[in-house]
């Protein structure tokens, strides 16, 4: 486990990744979000995440006592305050609520905890099924494979984090062909089909960071693939149908022998 | 004493529905909490929050004698519920019970704020009595 201090370090350098992430793709998450909401996500979270990077910063320097728990709580917190609309509840409701998991420090157990209660108070607040076009379609399939490949895999958590943002992109791709039955977007109906939930889309940003700056502080293998490697690899039949379609002429894809 | 606090996207809706509430209930006091943090149309979880304390506290000093039963937040719509959850969170930490009561906003308020005034009002009251507007009928 990474010490105390380096754990604190580490809050306050993910917090502060999100928040640049979300600056650089604020113009496209307030596409995404004029599509089917009210255009206003993207300048929501970069806002948010901002005040929380600031807030955590400083909550870091002033109180050498401040756990990371205490940190995560703050980064919820200000969230809150910061987020109109239903973002700041889902965030920052979510992350202050799972903070308490963090107690006993940031661990591979501590944060599977972290991540399952991250959902439940997701789901509970927003009352999103998987499906209904949300966040919840990006955090579910991430949580459930952190968890897998923590518990059942024995993945070292950097590895299983990878895992979970591969796992968590699938989700996002996902919304787009769903018809929304939660928020602003629900009201289109129909015409909800066809676009990326905004939400999910910066959850996904906010996992791609955090994986990013655990790379800087763990070790293990980062491979963004959330299938299982029980499952065979290539089709049997793709075999067979690769003499018919290619032939002895068609292109070569490698080039090099 | 049983609390109420509004909570609307409008900060005017709110006043008003809170001022509509204060003739109709007497006593019976209503804090507003509407708008968002920059003063539009929205809601704002820390405003909520301060609401709930403000109602709170003062059914505290109004109960020198027995304990503030908590605070009943009526709220419009979308939005308005997530905030106020969220906001029913942070405060339920320090031991501040908070009910919400599924009504329609102005209607539901004033049987809130009428029933509250009652010395035998509890949080379950008065949300049954609020939420009891949903069944009015106003025309026969």
């Amino acid at each position: 486990m990474v010490d105390p201090d380096t754990q604190r370090e580490a809050v306050v350098a993910a917090v502060e990744a999100v928040a640049e992430r979300m600056a650089e793709e604020r113009r496209y998450l307030t596409d995404l979000d004029s599509a089917i909401g009210d255009a206003d996500h993207g300048g929501n979270v970069t806002r948010g995440f901002e005040a929380a990077a600031e807030q955590v910063a400083e909550a870091a320097e002033a109180d050498d006592d401040a756990t990371p728990a205490d940190l995560v709580k703050r980064v919820g917190r200000a969230l809150i305050s910061e987020v109109g609309g239903a973002s700041g509840p889902l965030y920052g409701g979510s992350i202050m609520s799972a903070s308490a998991e963090l107690d006993g420090g940031i661990t591979a157990e501590t944060t599977v905890a972290f991540a399952e209660a991250y959902l439940d108070k997701l789901q509970e607040r927003g009352k999103a099924e998987l499906g209904s076009k949300t966040m919840v379609d990006a955090v579910t399939p991430a949580v459930h494979t952190y968890k897998k490949s923590i518990e059942q895999d024995d993945l070292p958590p950097l590895s299983a984090l990878a895992k979970a943002v591969d796992a968590a992109e699938r989700g996002v791709r996902f919304t787009t062909p769903l018809r929304a039955k939660k928020g602003r977007a629900s009201y289109l109906g129909w015409r909800s089909v066809g676009h990326q939930d905004p939400g999910a889309t910066s959850t996904l940003f906010v996992l791609e960071e955090l994986l990013s700056v655990a790379d800087d502080y763990l070790e293990g293998d980062v491979e963004r693939d959330a299938t299982s490697p029980t499952v065979p690899d290539a089709d049997p039949e793709e075999a067979a149908d690769d003499e018919g379609a290619g032939g002895a002429d068609g292109p070569d894809a490698g080039g090099d022998d | 004493m049983v609390g109420l606090v509004v909570v609307t996207h409008s900060a005017k809706v709110a006043e008003g529905v809170a001022d509509t509430a204060a003739q109709m209930g007497g006593e019976g006091r209503v804090v507003p909490a509407g708008g968002d943090p920059d003063g539009g149309l929205g809601t704002d979880v820390d405003r909520i929050e301060a609401a709930i304390r403000e109602s709170y506290e003062a059914n505290v000093d109004a109960d020198a004698e027995s304990e503030a039963d908590g605070v009943v937040v009526l709220v419009d719509l979308g939005s308005a519920v997530m905030s106020a959850e969220t906001a029913a969170d942070v405060v339920e930490v320090d031991g501040i019970e908070v009910a919400f009561a599924d009504a329609p906003v102005v209607e539901g308020t004033v049987e809130a704020a009428v029933e509250a005034t009652s010395p035998k009002a509890t949080l379950d009251s008065v949300v049954e009595r609020a939420e009891g507007a949903r069944e009015y009928r106003k025309f026969g």
